[in-house]
């Protein structure tokens, strides 16, 4: 096996072991009758919405604003999204549509 | 367990599980497409949908690929990304309890889509209750393989610039955080998310802020749980 095929299986491991670990862990956890602390429910409300928040920047973060396209593509094609997905409500159409929408941008619009 | 039995639980769960049908199918083969044109066949994209199983993690888990991460850096960033599971598996203890030698695999296939059917799933008590719980999950993650699958197979027959599908990545998460937004809960908890990683980027540059931001997000969360215990005390 070469390096490059052993650094992606070593990858792809570390990817199953913090899936397995978030899917198993409350089962391991809190066995039959625990009661789950409070700070752990806290956090499971709140986290998820915080998380998402991060990885949208993280998604964005190569965006240079100060060169050309200062962004646009990316700007124009979340605005579509997200004006899609409030009226629609449909997952498939406005990830869809904002994919078209940046493909095309980069594609044609500002080559 | 009575066979027939097996077989009215398979008939109950199918029809609950096709809306996740049309969304696996498309974001499977949306998914082998991507795997494909970054130069990871077949193999791989049915290896990492069988193993991995995790949607959103599997587009970020492309990068990671592609980019050669560090591995550590590949665990912390898949733990944060599916810390959300954690919540699912505390609201599924009770109903996987005694799931017996289905609990394994119920465990392991509960993604996002499987728990917003069976968190709410109330099937009939003639019906094996595990067993359409059972069904219901290996029907979606089938979904999602045929899925990958199929985008493999279309991405090597077709041949057109897929420069920029990448972001579907981005929409997706933008598509959840906008879904989030519309429930009306944890306002404030997205903004800390948004802020706290834009001050991050800013501070620590783009390739270097991912360990800060999370640090921060989870420190001004535990402050504000503090904040309201204390007023809880009062």
């Amino acid at each position: 096996m070469s390096a490059e095929v052993i650094r992606n299986l070593i990858i792809i491991a570390m990817m199953v072991a913090a899936t397995m670990l978030t899917r198993f862990l409350p089962f391991l956890l809190f066995p039959a009758g625990k009661k789950t602390p409070k700070y752990i429910t806290y956090l499971g409300t709140t986290l998820p919405y915080a998380t998402i928040g991060l990885l949208v920047v993280y998604c964005l973060k190569n965006i240079n604003f100060f060169a050309s396209p200062f962004g646009l593509p990316e700007i124009i094609a979340i605005a579509v999204i997200v004006v899609l997905h409030l009226w629609r409500g449909n997952s498939l159409i406005s990830i869809g549509a904002g994919t078209a929408v940046y493909m095309l941008m980069i594609q044609a619009v500002f080559k | 367990m009575d066979e027939n039995k097996k077989l009215a639980a398979l008939r109950y769960a199918f029809p609950r599980t096709i809306p996740v049908m049309a969304g696996y199918l498309v974001l499977g083969a949306a998914y082998g497409i991507l795997m494909n044109v970054n130069g990871y066949g077949f193999w791989w994209a049915l290896m990492i949908s069988v193993i991995v199983y995790a949607g959103s993690l599997q587009y970020l888990g492309l990068q990671f690929l592609v980019a050669a991460v560090n591995p550590i850096y590949a665990f912390f960033m898949s733990l944060m990304l599916n810390a959300r599971h954690l919540f699912y598996g505390i609201s599924m203890l009770d109903k996987y309890r005694d799931a017996g030698k289905l609990k394994p695999y119920l465990i392991f296939s509960l993604s996002d889509e499987t728990f917003s059917v069976v968190c709410h799933e109330q099937p009939p008590k003639t019906l094996p209750i595990h067993w359409v719980y059972f069904w219901v999950s290996i029907l979606d993650q089938c979904y999602w393989i045929i899925g990958t699958v199929i985008g493999v197979l279309l991405g090597s027959m077709i041949k057109f610039d897929t420069k920029g599908m990448d972001f579907a990545l981005t929409a997706l998460f933008v598509v959840i955080f906008v879904d989030q937004w519309k429930s009306g809960n944890g306002h404030r908890a997205a903004l800390i998310g948004v802020l706290a990683s834009v001050a991050c980027v800013v501070i620590f540059g783009q390739n270097a802020f991912i360990i800060p931001a999370m640090i921060l997000i989870l420190g001004i969360i535990t402050l504000d749980y503090k904040k309201s215990e204390k007023r809880e005390e009062v």
